[in-house]
């Protein structure tokens, strides 16, 4: 569910654990508001790393709620009764009509239930000051380029990203490229293209022809349970180097006994979902590297090894003040690390505190 | 205007037992081959899935056994990219009204149930493959559009250009549209004047879609037209399953603008 609802939302669980009483049956003096407990000054508006690892450490502790114990309580209770059903319907309506469709529960007449999910990922394609990737002419706009989300991703920033390099940036440096550079043909027979299409085809007749036991959505579920174990909302060393073993282990796997029916001579669904989880086995690799690399703790990256003494994520500057970018060098084989440093020139980077 | 509120469901959240769903689905392996429903029986469906994790699941068991899967179309599975589109017992959607085909839950059915899955039909819809339809034809009337003036550079100050309250609530009640289709899908003409009169009213209804207006409104209908889309008869079947919402009044701005706008001229 999207975040703004934590404007009107509090978030709770029971304080015993495993109570399994309804919410609305569970009294006051047995809830237990962790952010407002933690966070008073900002309750339940603390930054959506903090808000995640917070509900992740009340579930691990066994004070989760819902039959997988895997949720916390977002209730609308306190707001309701003050504003009127009213207000909250006119600025959430579809959100509280999405949930109550998926879980089939009246969010207006007991608390949501909520835990985090991979949403976007911080982090995209490397690109200049003018969005243009390492591929001459190739511009990144957007949120697939790395240049706006920092350690934590900002609300609506699809929306921010899309906007502010569409309007402000792409028209100014890709018309200046276009200008600026002499273009000749480059028709379907040049020894590029061959190339590249000679390269899909033989991916799409290898994947067609492992004719294996597994299908492509039993080998993402199982990397998404790897990724989601050591790559998720807490890292360490040790969880990070083990999964560097996993997915290369995996990805051979895959490579091994994927099941993919049918043929490359239509629209083949299963044929394409094969093709993206394979991808997805190449880059889940650079990011647990790139997580393990960054021995520090960094708005959504949180390494264990690197916390204060209250668990909040401790950040070191001196060492990791950079951009990481990973230069592609072959599937298997080590990517090379850039380091761009990052100044500060007006606003210098400090611990967080929201006590 | 706000957008017309929809009812929050009863019925509670189960994780109890499993149910047994006997599927008819249209099966057609090319855009010119002939189609058929094939029966397929689920012992083991979650009242909790959505009905596309159902198809999920149907489609494990199907490559499992060395079949062809059932190919349909999906993206966000949040009811807001509007790819999923699937007649369900002949009602665009499924029976839930307000609700996309990924937002509906298994829990709406009961175990026993046979369930009827085929594509959209209609002419400027062709069947790719099973449930997958071919709906580029939307993508070429909002390309006929054509663009909007806007000033890049500067930003401008924030309410410089004042949007009246109600006309803002309008115009965001027909953005909500998501191009599913499925009042295509749903007019026994075939028409796709919900869908275009929903694009015209959103950008007729804000200053920042003026310039251009009476050209949008003329190429948008021109382009429907040569589509093969059917002419709308003002039945309402278009907004009884349109997931969003949107309100047949969207049709008669359509039909105001283009009138307007073929006296005036096209720009």
């Amino acid at each position: 569910m999207s975040e703004s609802l934590r404007n009107n939302g509090r978030i709770w669980v029971p304080k015993n654990k495993g109570d399994r009483r309804p919410p609305n049956a569970i009294p006051e003096a047995e809830r237990d508001y962790y952010l407002e407990r933690k966070y008073p000054s900002f309750g339940n508006l603390v930054p959506r790393d903090v808000a995640s690892r917070n509900a992740k450490e009340v579930c691990d502790d066994g004070r989760g709620v819902g039959d997988s114990g895997l949720s916390v309580y977002l209730d609308f209770r306190d707001d309701i009764t003050r504003l009127g059903r009213d207000v909250i319907e006119a600025r959430y309506g579809n959100l509280f009509e999405m949930y109550n469709r998926i879980t089939g529960e009246d969010p207006y007449a007991q608390p949501m239930r909520i835990y985090p999910a991979v949403h976007y990922t911080m982090g995209g394609l490397w690109v200049d000051y003018q969005l243009q990737s390492s591929v001459p002419g190739l511009f990144v706009l957007g949120e697939a380029n790395f240049s706006d989300h920092g350690a934590n991703r900002l609300g609506a920033s699809a929306l921010m990203q899309g906007l502010a390099d569409g309007y402000f940036v792409a028209p100014y440096t890709v018309p200046d490229y276009i200008a600026s550079t002499r273009f000749t043909d480059a028709p379907v027979n040049h020894p590029a293209f061959n190339e590249a299409a000679t390269r899909v085809d033989d991916n799409l007749k290898h994947l067609l022809g492992v004719k294996g036991k597994t299908t492509p959505r039993e080998f993402h579920r199982r990397l998404g349970h790897l990724m989601w174990d050591y790559v998720g909302m807490a890292r360490n060393e040790v969880g990070l180097k083990k999964v560097l073993s996993e997915i290369p282990a995996l990805r051979d796997e895959f490579w091994r006994d994927v099941s993919v029916p049918g043929s490359n001579d239509y629209m083949n669904q299963s044929l394409e979902y094969a093709g993206r989880v394979a991808d997805y086995l190449e880059f889940a690799e650079v990011m647990a590297l790139d997580a393990l690399e960054r021995a520090e703790s960094c708005g959504g990256h949180f390494r264990e090894e690197s916390q204060t003494p209250e668990g909040e994520a401790l950040r070191d500057d001196e060492n990791f003040a950079h951009v990481a970018a990973w230069e592609f060098t072959g599937v298997g084989t080590a990517p090379v690390l850039h380091r761009e440093k990052l100044d500060f020139e007006n606003v210098h980077p400090s611990q967080r505190s929201y006590k | 205007m706000v957008a017309q509120s929809r009812p929050i469901l009863e019925g509670s959240h189960s994780a109890a037992s499993s149910m047994k769903i006997k599927l008819k689905v249209w099966r057609q392996k090319g855009p010119d081959a002939d189609g058929k429903l094939v029966d397929y029986t689920l012992n083991d469906v979650s009242p909790d899935m959505s009905f596309l994790e159902m198809l999920d699941v149907l489609n494990e068991s199907l490559i499992r056994t060395g079949q062809d899967p059932v190919d349909f179309d999906s993206d966000c599975r949040e009811g807001i990219c509007g790819s999923c589109g699937i007649m369900i017992n002949g009602k665009a959607h499924g029976p839930l009204a307000g609700t996309t085909t990924c937002q509906l839950h298994m829990r709406t059915f009961r175990s026993g149930d046979e369930i009827v899955v085929e594509p959209w039909r209609a002419e400027a819809f062709p069947v790719v493959r099973d449930l997958v339809i071919d709906r580029s034809a939307f993508d070429r009337i909002i390309v006929a559009g054509g663009f909007i003036s806007v000033n890049t550079g500067a930003a401008p100050d924030a309410n410089a250009v004042l949007v009246p309250k109600q006309n803002a609530d309008m115009a965001m009640d027909a953005a909500a549209c998501i191009a599913c289709g499925a009042c295509v899908a749903q007019c026994k003409n075939a028409s796709a004047a919900l869908f275009v009169g929903a694009k015209v009213s959103h950008l007729a209804l804000l200053p920042q879609g003026n310039p251009e207006r009476s050209r949008r409104a003329i190429r948008m209908v021109q382009q429907m037209d040569a589509e093969g889309f059917g002419s709308c008869s003002n039945e309402g079947e278009c907004e009884a399953v349109c997931p969003k919402g949107i309100s047949i009044s969207n049709i008669a701005r359509m039909n105001r603008e283009f009138t307007k706008a073929s006296f005036g001229g096209t720009r």
